[in-house]
């Protein structure tokens, strides 16, 4: 049986690990051929480990075992330089793109005082000017093609205030309004544009939830916003990547705009 | 191996448009079907209703995927009616899983003011207490199954935003909306999630009529289908002028599979971009 991607390929950001590998394997599972960026290396202040050139390397040989092809390359999604020729040398390879996943992103826990100008400046520059590089320079691509499926990674922070991540909040909010933007500007192109709205997931990003406590003792009341309402604490990136897949294939061909939440409940209360 | 294998699907309005091609594409995918329907004339509805024939093609249609279905007459404005359907499928096919609330009305077109009284309670009726009473005859269902479950209820674009002429119907749909979040938070516990489809101009019979033609295209006197295209198609962002069926469908499958199994509270637009528009 064919793939519900079959032969299409998908060009994924922040893919050495976490969700953008389990992006990555997922869509090939189901018949793509990726293009996968990477920044692989340090970023300041993250609380968690960054990826590293072994990580994307073990995306590499994951999608290989799949057989499907990968173009892989370490770019930064604030470069927009390195961007456009990881892409351009990518769609060249794999002689087209039909599915962008713009999911590259930081987060770093801080109550709003200690907030420095390098944390807002990292965290927007990479999670909402990251998805709009990501975006202009791989629309051509798709118009190229005749059309296509964009899904941009937001949050459950880019629907509801999350407490101790304000540049999180500001970039991920950023990030809903550029993917209803794009979807009205892209639609005459039979583009497609939506946003994944994920609660917590079990990542190596997910570890800075371990910062929460600390601030939860000094803010009490606030602890009730970060509950799932589905008995769960944590989702899978599989589970992220499952709604990707919808998005990306032609079963949600007629789809746009949507905010797509898959975060138990979370921003129901 | 099936997106859905194994489970049962509830299904209202099943016999013939979106609510057989729900049926149909979770029985591709290895569900077994729960299938009610009205089979009745609604006196406001500007196109010819389903019937027990439609229902019947539903029936052969799904068997011929080597898949069960217990279909029966039932009208959603009737609580025990729906129970007995539901309660007479479970007590069949063993289990429930899934449940659409599909089964919805267009009715008359006319200013709130102008809108009769009957006609009105008519269409919430159907179009939001049927939904509430569909929901209320499966839940026990899938608690008592233990394994958690999907319930998909059938809003439309209309649920989101307005429409002149049809406040009923947008009234009805919006109210979905309050009902689906507020079921999503009820049921959570029981791992029991609750997601809503806002279609926009689907190519069903419900909508393939003069009178909608109409609603569509005041400005001319006879519009054909051509003209409706072009109205409909002025709603969307992207450039179509309506979907089909299976693409609600295949956001049905999507939410109802497991695939989906940390999606609840979601309002999914299957409306080429129109919500936003």
């Amino acid at each position: 049986m064919a793939g519900r991607v079959e032969g299409k390929v998908a060009f994924v950001t922040g893919a050495a690990r976490g969700q953008g590998r389990s992006h990555a394997l997922r869509l090939a599972e189901e018949g793509a051929d990726i293009i996968a960026v990477d920044v692989c290396g340090p970023i300041p202040n993250l609380q968690y480990p960054h990826a590293t050139p072994e990580d994307l390397e073990e995306t590499v040989r994951q999608v290989e075992a799949l057989d499907r092809r990968i173009v892989a390359r370490e770019a930064d999604v604030r470069d927009a330089a390195a961007m456009k020729a990881a892409v351009d040398e990518g769609v060249a390879e794999l002689g087209h793109l039909d599915i962008v996943v713009g999911n590259a992103g930081i987060c770093i826990v801080a109550p709003w005082d200690e907030v420095t100008e390098e944390i807002w400046d990292d965290t927007v520059d990479t999670n909402l000017k990251g998805v709009w590089n990501t975006v202009r320079l791989t629309a051509p691509h798709l118009i190229a093609a005749g059309g296509g499926s964009i899904i941009l990674t937001s949050s459950a922070a880019g629907l509801k205030g999350l407490p101790f991540i304000t540049p999180y909040v500001a970039s991920k909010f950023g990030v809903t309004g550029l993917t209803k933007a794009f979807a009205h500007e892209l639609a005459m192109h039979n583009i497609r544009v939506n946003s994944l709205h994920p609660t917590g997931v079990a990542t190596d990003m997910g570890q800075m939830g371990a910062e929460y406590p600390r601030m939860l003792e000094a803010n009490p009341r606030l602890a009730g916003m970060l509950t799932n309402s589905l008995p769960i604490e944590v989702t899978e990136p599989r589970d992220q990547s499952n709604a990707v897949l919808f998005l990306a294939s032609d079963e949600s061909r007629y789809v746009t705009a949507m905010a797509m939440t898959v975060d138990a409940g979370n921003t129901q209360y | 191996m099936g997106r859905v294998e194994g489970k049962v699907a509830f299904i209202t309005g099943a016999a013939r448009g979106q609510g057989r091609s729900h049926a149909v594409r979770l029985a591709q995918e290895g569900a077994d079907i729960i299938a009610i329907d009205a089979c009745e004339r609604f006196e406001e509805n500007p196109y010819d209703p389903a019937t027990e024939e439609d229902l019947a093609e539903t029936v052969r249609q799904v068997e011929a995927l080597d898949r069960r279905i217990v279909a029966s007459k039932a009208d959603v404005r009737d609580f025990d009616q729906v129970k007995r359907a539901v309660d007479e499928g479970v007590a069949q096919l063993g289990r429930l899983d899934i449940v659409c609330a599909n089964a919805g009305i267009a009715g008359r077109f006319n200013r709130a003011e102008d809108i009769p009284e009957d006609e009105w309670v008519n269409m919430t009726d159907i179009n939001l207490n049927g939904v509430w009473r569909s929901c209320k005859a499966a839940i026990p269902h899938i608690r008592a199954g233990g394994n958690g479950g999907s319930m998909i209820l059938t809003s439309s674009d209309a649920g989101l935003f307005a429409f002149e002429n049809i406040s009923h119907y947008v009234s009805a749909k919006h109210g979905v909306v309050g009902l689906m979040k507020t079921l999503a938070l009820e049921l959570a516990p029981d791992m029991i999630r609750v997601n809503s489809v806002h279609p926009t101009v689907v190519d069903t019979p419900m909508v393939q009529n003069d009178a909608i033609y109409r609603l569509f295209r005041p400005d001319l006197e006879n519009p054909t289908k051509d003209d409706f295209a072009e109205g409909a198609g002025a709603i969307n962002a992207l450039p179509i002028p309506w979907v089909e069926a299976v693409d609600i469908s295949n956001a049905v499958l999507f939410l109802a599979s497991d695939e989906a199994r940390y999606i609840t509270g979601v309002p999914l637009p299957v409306d080429a971009g129109a919500a936003v528009k």
